[in-house]
C-alpha cells in the first residue's frame, strides 16, 4: 500500500526520471567508445556547444509550461547574431551597448508574442510562426540576404573563452557559468509565487483565472523571458561560432524537443525546468554519440526520430498509468505536486 | 437542447468564420488589384490568374489534409517529409512507363498511408503529443529520404506530367481536381459518421468518447487522410518535376499549411472549422503571392508581410468570437455541421469551442 | 494496445539497434573505392564528366583575361540572328532560384549593377525578377508566368535544382523566347546558351589535390559537406572521393554540417578530441573560420585547409598564415547572362555551351585578391567580378 508522500516522490522521479537516465545512458556510452571524451577538456567544450540550447529550452519550459508554444526563438536568435555583427562590425567599444540593445529587442519580441497570444487571442502557434517569419524576413532584408559585419573579441568571449588556469579542469567556460546562473535562477523563479502561478494557468487558465491570476500577464512574462534567454542564447552562439548566414536556423524544434524530452507536457501545466536543462543536454549529447558511433550523417534525423517518440511515449505511458493509480488512492490536482520538486 | 443551424440563422446570423474567410479574400483580391493596377499591371490577366490556381493546388492538397487532424485536435508536421517520399515512390515506381501510372499512384499513396497509420497510432496508443509524435516521424523519414536519395531520382510517363500543366481555360488541371477533392473533403466532414466524429473528438475527446465515439480510430482515420492528402501532393510536385525530389522538404510546407488551415477559420484546438474556410485559406495566401509576384517585393519582404498578415487575419476571427461568446454556449458551430441523431455530433455542439 | 514499460524499453533499445545496423551498411559501403556504390554515389559520379572537367582547368579560355566573365573554354558558336530585336529597350526576365546565401547574395548585387550600365545604355528596358526561395514548384509557377505574359524578350533562368526544373525550362524554350540558363544546368540543351564555370568536379579536385600534394601518406582528413542532394554539391564531393581513394590519405569521414558555424565547430571539435585531424575538405567555404577556430580552442596546430574564396576565410588564411587554397565556383558568372541577353538580341553569336574559367586562389594570389576586396564584407566572395562596374565599391559594401 503506498501512501501518499511516497506516492508523490516516486511520481517526481519517474516524471522526470526518464531524461536523467537516457543523458546517462548516452554518456556511459560515449565515454566507454572514446575515454578521451571524459577529459575535462572535453567536456567543457561540449558544454560550449550544448550551452546555447540549455539557455533556449529554459525559456521555451516556461512558454510550454504556460501552455503555449514559442517557435520564433530560432529566428530570433540568427537576427540577433546578424543584427551584432552588423552593428559591431569589430568595434570594441560598441560590444556593451550592442549587447544591451540586443537583450531589449528579444524583450519587445518576447513582449509582442505575449500581447499578441494573450490579449489578442492568437494562438501562439500562429503569433510566434508570424513573428518567426517578420525577423527571418526582415533580417534579411535589412542585411540584403546576408550577413554583413563581424563582431568583436569581447562579444565572442562569452561563448568562446573562460577562466583560465582552473585547477584540473583548466579552462572554465563563461558558458558554464551563465548557464548554472541562469539555471538556478530559473528554480527559484519556478519556486516563487509567479511560478506557481505559470504552473496552474498552463494546467487550467480558466481555473487560475477564477482563482485570481492574471493569466495575460503571467503568460506575457513568460514569452518575455524566452526572448530575454533567446538572446543570451544569440550572444552565447555567436561567441562560440561567429557569424554565419544560417545561425539559429531550426533551433526552435530542437528546444521544443529538449523541453518535451525532459517530460515537460505540451500544452501545459506540467514539468520541472531542471529536466528541460537536461533534455537539452541530452539532445546534444545524442548528437555527440552519433558522431561517435560514426553514425552517417544521413542516418542521424532518423535515429534522433526513433528516441524522441520512443522518450515521450514511455513517460506519457508511464504517466498515464500512474496517474490511474494515484487517483484511484488520492485525488490530488495533478500540477502541484509534479511541478516543484 | 438540441440547438440547429437554423436557430442561429433565425437569431440574426452572424456572418459565419467561413464568410469571413471569404469577405477577406475578395478584399485581399480587391487591393491587390487596385496596387497592381496602379503599376500599369493587371492582376486579373489570364496569365495570372494561372498562376494564382497553380501555386494553390499544391499548397491546397496538404492543407486540406491538414484540417482533418487539425479539427481532431491533432496536427501533421510530417506533411512535407510525405511529399517528398511520395513523388519519389511515384516517379522510381514509374520509371517513364505509362503502363505503370496506376500502379506508381497506387504505390505513393500507399506509402503515404502507412505514414499517416504511424502517425495515428503513435499519437494515439503512445499517447505522444501529435507535435512530437510527427515531428519524430518527419525527422524518421527525412533519414531514409537523405540515405537512399541523394537528390532527384526517378522519371515520370510523359502522359503523366498533364496532372501537372494541363489547363482548361485559365483553370489547371491540378486545381480543378483539388477543388474536388475540397469537395469530397467538405461532403465527407458533413455527411459521415466519421467525419461528424471529428468535431466531436475535437470539441471534447472525454466527452466523445463517452458519447461512444471510437475517438482513437477517428483520430488515425484523420491521419491517414491528411498523409493521403499529402501523397497526392506529392503525385502534384512528380507530375510538374518530371521526377522525385527529396529535397521539397525543405520548403515549409509544414507550418505553411498549418496556417492556412488557421487563416481558413479554422480553431487549431480542434472542433471547429472546415474545409471550405481552408480553400479560402489557401486561396489568400496564393493570391498574396502572386501580387507580390506581379509587384517584384522583395523576398523577404514577402517573408515579413505574411507573418504580419496570417497574425492580423487570425486576430480579427479571434477578436469576432470573443464579442460572440454567447453562441460559443448557444450550440453554434461553424461550419454548422448537419447534425445527425445520435451519432456523436452533439457532442461538438455541446463542447464545441471550449477553450 | 496497451503497451507496458518493458515492451517499450525494448522498443527504443530494438529502434536504436536497428538505425544502428542500417547505418553500418551505407557506411562500409562509402570505404569501399569508388565504383560499385549505392545509388547515392553511382548517380554523381561520371567519369566522362570528370575527365572534361579536369583538362578543362588546363585549357586557355578564348577572350581577355580582364573579362574572365566573357571569356569561354572551347566554345562552339552558335548564330543567334533568329533572335535578333530592333532598337534595345528589351525586357529582360529573370527567374532566380534565390538569394538564400552569401554567394547568390554577391553575384545578384554583380546582375543588378551590370543591368542597371545597360538600362543607361537603351539596351535593357525593364529588368524583372522572380526569386522563388528555393521552391523548385514555385520557380516553375515562375517560369510559366514569364512565358504567359508573353512580353518577355529573354529568359534567364537560374535553376534551384537540376532535373526538376527541366520540364519549366523546356516549356519556356518552347514559347520561343531566347532561353538562358547559367549556374546550375538542367537536363536538356534548348538553351540557347547555357553558361557556368567549369564545373563541381574541378570544383572538389582542385581542394583534393592541394591536400594529396601538401600532406604527407598516411595524413587524415576530414570532409565537411552542406547538404546531400544537391548536385553541384555532390559533383565535388564525388571527384574528391575519387581521387582521395586514389592517394594514401585517410579519409576520417565526411560530416553535413549545413553550412552552420556552430554545428561545424562542433564536429571539428569531436573529431580533434578522437584524435589528429591533419588537413579539412569542404565542398562550400561557409563556416571556414569556424573549422578554424576549432583548431584553435582545442590547442591543436592547424590543419591543411581547403575553403572558398570568401572573404572571412581568406583574411583568416592571411592572419594565420596556414597552407591552404580557395577553390572557387567563379561568382562573376551573374555578369555573364545579362551580357549574353544583350548579345542574343544583337543577333550575335555566343556559346551554346559557355563555359567560364574556374581557377583556384593559392597563396600566390591571396594577397593580391585580399587587397582588391579590402573593404568588402567578410562574407563576400573574391571573385566577385564587378570592380570595373560604376556602383563599385558602395553597392557590394551596403548591402
Amino acid at each position: 500500500m503506498r501512501t501518499t508522500v511516497s506516492g508523490i516522490t516516486s511520481r517526481i522521479l519517474s516524471s522526470n526520471a526518464t531524461v536523467f537516465v537516457l543523458l546517462a545512458v548516452i554518456f556511459a556510452v560515449v565515454f566507454a567508445l572514446n575515454p578521451g571524451f571524459a577529459e575535462p577538456m572535453s567536456l567543457m567544450a561540449f558544454v560550449k556547444k550544448a550551452a546555447p540550447l540549455i539557455l533556449l529550452a529554459i525559456g521555451q519550459y516556461f512558454v510550454i509550461v504556460s501552455g503555449e508554444f514559442d517557435l520564433s526563438v530560432g529566428s530570433l536568435v540568427g537576427a540577433q547574431v546578424v543584427i551584432a555583427a552588423l552593428l559591431i562590425d569589430g568595434n570594441e567599444s560598441a560590444t556593451l551597448p550592442v549587447i544591451l540593445l540586443m537583450f531589449a529587442g528579444g524583450i519587445v519580441v518576447g513582449l509582442v508574442n505575449g500581447l499578441v497570444t494573450t490579449l489578442l487571442k492568437v494562438p501562439s502557434i500562429i503569433t510566434t510562426l508570424g513573428t518567426m517569419l517578420v525577423l527571418y524576413g526582415a533580417i534579411r532584408w535589412l542585411t540584403g540576404g546576408a550577413p554583413t559585419g563581424s563582431l568583436s573579441t569581447a562579444f565572442r568571449a562569452a561563448g568562446r573563452q573562460g577562466v583560465d588556469d582552473v585547477p584540473l579542469i583548466g579552462q572554465l567556460p563563461w558558458a558554464l557559468l551563465i548557464v548554472l546562473v541562469v539555471g538556478v535562477g530559473a528554480v527559484f523563479l519556478m519556486r516563487s509565487p509567479w511560478g506557481r502561478t505559470l504552473i496552474a494557468v498552463g494546467d487550467n487558465d480558466q481555473a487560475a483565472r477564477f482563482a485570481g491570476a492574471r493569466v495575460w500577464w503571467v503568460k506575457t512574462a513568460a514569452f518575455t523571458l524566452s526572448g530575454f534567454l533567446a538572446t543570451g542564447a544569440g550572444i552565447l552562439i555567436g561567441g562560440y561560432a561567429g557569424v554565419t548566414a544560417q545561425v539559429g536556423e531550426g533551433m526552435e524544434f530542437t528546444a521544443i524537443t529538449a523541453v518535451v524530452l525532459g517530460g515537460v507536457v505540451l500544452g501545459g501545466g506540467r514539468g520541472w525546468v531542471v529536466a528541460a536543462m537536461a533534455g537539452a543536454l541530452t539532445v546534444e549529447a545524442l548528437f555527440t554519440l552519433f558522431n561517435q558511433l560514426s553514425v552517417p550523417s544521413t542516418v542521424r534525423p532518423a535515429a534522433q526520430g526513433l528516441i524522441i517518440i520512443a522518450a515521450v511515449a514511455y513517460a506519457a505511458i508511464d504517466r498515464a498509468r500512474r496517474a490511474r493509480t494515484v487517483t484511484e488512492t488520492h485525488p490530488t490536482p495533478r500540477h502541484t505536486d509534479v511541478a516543484t520538486p | 437542447m438540441k440547438p440547429t443551424s437554423s436557430t442561429a440563422t433565425a437569431r440574426r446570423a452572424p456572418l459565419s468564420t467561413t464568410t469571413v474567410v471569404y469577405l477577406a479574400l475578395l478584399g485581399i483580391l480587391l487591393v491587390g488589384g487596385i496596387v497592381v493596377a496602379a503599376t500599369g499591371d493587371t492582376l486579373f490577366s489570364n496569365a495570372n490568374l494561372v498562376d494564382m490556381l497553380t501555386r494553390s493546388s499544391l499548397l491546397g492538397f496538404i492543407a486540406i489534409g491538414q484540417t482533418l487532424v487539425i479539427l481532431c485536435r491533432s496536427l501533421d508536421l510530417s506533411v512535407g517529409y510525405v511529399v517528398a517520399l511520395s513523388s519519389l515512390v511515384a516517379a522510381t515506381t514509374m520509371d517513364g512507363d505509362p503502363a505503370r501510372i496506376p500502379l506508381a499512384m497506387a504505390a505513393a499513396l500507399g506509402v503515404a498511408a502507412v505514414i499517416g497509420l504511424v502517425n495515428g497510432l503513435v499519437v494515439t496508443k503512445l499517447k505522444v503529443n501529435a507535435f512530437i509524435a510527427t515531428l519524430g516521424v518527419g525527422l524518421i523519414v527525412k533519414g531514409y529520404l537523405d540515405t537512399w536519395y541523394a537528390g532527384p531520382a526517378g522519371e515520370v510517363a510523359p502522359a503523366f506530367q498533364a496532372f501537372g500543366y494541363t489547363r482548361i481555360g485559365p483553370l489547371p488541371l491540378s486545381a480543378i481536381v483539388m477543388v474536388a477533392l475540397a469537395g469530397a473533403g467538405i461532403w465527407f466532414l458533413h455527411y459521415t459518421r466519421t467525419g461528424h466524429h471529428m468535431f466531436a473528438v475535437g470539441g471534447d475527446t472525454d466527452v466523445a468518447r463517452m458519447s461512444g465515439v471510437r475517438t482513437d480510430r477517428t483520430v488515425i482515420v484523420a491521419h491517414i487522410l491528411c498523409a493521403v492528402a499529402a501523397g497526392v501532393a506529392g503525385l502534384l510536385i512528380a507530375s510538374r518535376f518530371g521526377t522525385g525530389s527529396a529535397l521539397v522538404y525543405d520548403d515549409g510546407y509544414d507550418l505553411e499549411s498549418i496556417a492556412a488551415v488557421v487563416l481558413g477559420g479554422t480553431y487549431l484546438l480542434g472542433g471547429r472549422g472546415g474545409i471550405g474556410g481552408t480553400l479560402g485559406g489557401v486561396f489568400i495566401l496564393a493570391t498574396l503571392d502572386t501580387v507580390f509576384n506581379v509587384l517584384s517585393v522583395d523576398p523577404f519582404i514577402k517573408d515579413v508581410l505574411r507573418g504580419v498578415i496570417i497574425i492580423a487575419a487570425v486576430a480579427i476571427y479571434a477578436r469576432r468570437r470573443l464579442t460572440r461568446k454567447p453562441d460559443r454556449f448557444g450550440g453554434h458551430v461553424d461550419p454548422p455541421p448537419r447534425p445527425a441523431p445520435g451519432d456523436g455530433a452533439e457532442a461538438a455542439h455541446v463542447k464545441g469551442g471550449v477553450a | 494496445m496497451r503497451l507496458t514499460k518493458p515492451a517499450l524499453a525494448g522498443l527504443a533499445i530494438a529502434g536504436l539497434v536497428l538505425t544502428g545496423c542500417t547505418t553500418d551498411a551505407p557506411a562500409d559501403d562509402q570505404a569501399d573505392t569508388g565504383d560499385d556504390q549505392t545509388s547515392a554515389e553511382g548517380d554523381w559520379f561520371v567519369q566522362e564528366d570528370f575527365d572534361r572537367q579536369l583538362a578543362q582547368r588546363d585549357v586557355t579560355p578564348e577572350g581577355s583575361a580582364d573579362e574572365p566573365w566573357l571569356q569561354a573554354i572551347e566554345p562552339e558558336w552558335v548564330d543567334t540572328a533568329a533572335f535578333a530585336k530592333e532598337g534595345g529597350d528589351a525586357t529582360v526576365c529573370f527567374s532566380n532560384a534565390s538569394v538564400s546565401n552569401p554567394w547568390r547574395v554577391t553575384g545578384w548585387i554583380t546582375m543588378q549593377q551590370q543591368v542597371e550600365v545597360l538600362q543607361e545604355s537603351g539596351d535593357i528596358g525593364e529588368f524583372r525578377v522572380s526569386d522563388a526561395a528555393d521552391d523548385d514548384n514555385q520557380q516553375i509557377s515562375d517560369i510559366q508566368a514569364f512565358v504567359d505574359a508573353g512580353d518577355c524578350d529573354t529568359i534567364i533562368i537560374s535553376p534551384s535544382t537540376t532535373a526538376t526544373l527541366t520540364p519549366a525550362v523546356q516549356a519556356a524554350c518552347d514559347s520561343g523566347v531566347p532561353v538562358i540558363v547559367f549556374d546550375r544546368g538542367v537536363n536538356t540543351d534548348c538553351a540557347v546558351t547555357f553558361i557556368h564555370p567549369i564545373g563541381g568536379y574541378a570544383y572538389g579536385a582542385d581542394g583534393a589535390e592541394f591536400l594529396v600534394d601538401n600532406l604527407e601518406p598516411g595524413s587524415t582528413v576530414l570532409a565537411l559537406r552542406i547538404l546531400p542532394g544537391v548536385d553541384v554539391l555532390e559533383n565535388r564531393w564525388a571527384a574528391a572521393e575519387q581521387i582521395f581513394n586514389d592517394s594514401e590519405l585517410d579519409v576520417l569521414g565526411f560530416e553535413f554540417t549545413e553550412g552552420d558555424g556552430a554545428t561545424i565547430k562542433d564536429i571539428v571539435t569531436q573529431y580533434l578530441q578522437r584524435g589528429d585531424v591533419d588537413g579539412i575538405w569542404m565542398d562550400a567555404g561557409d563556416g571556414a573560420v569556424a573549422a578554424l577556430e576549432a583548431f584553435e580552442d582545442a590547442g591543436k596546430p592547424y590543419p591543411v585547409m581547403v575553403g572558398e574564396d570568401e572573404l572571412s576565410f581568406l583574411r583568416k588564411w592571411k592572419e594565420t598564415g596556414i597552407t591552404a587554397i580557395a577553390p572557387v565556383y567563379s561568382n562573376f558568372q551573374w555578369r555573364t547572362p545579362i551580357l549574353a541577353a544583350v548579345k542574343i538580341l544583337n543577333g550575335e553569336e555566343v556559346p551554346s555551351e559557355w563555359v567560364l574559367p574556374q581557377d583556384p586562389i593559392t597563396d600566390a594570389d591571396l594577397d593580391e585578391y585580399l587587397e582588391r576586396n579590402a573593404d568588402m564584407p567578410s562574407l563576400h566572395y573574391a571573385k566577385f567580378g564587378g570592380e570595373d562596374l560604376p556602383g563599385f565599391p558602395d553597392a557590394w559594401q551596403d548591402r
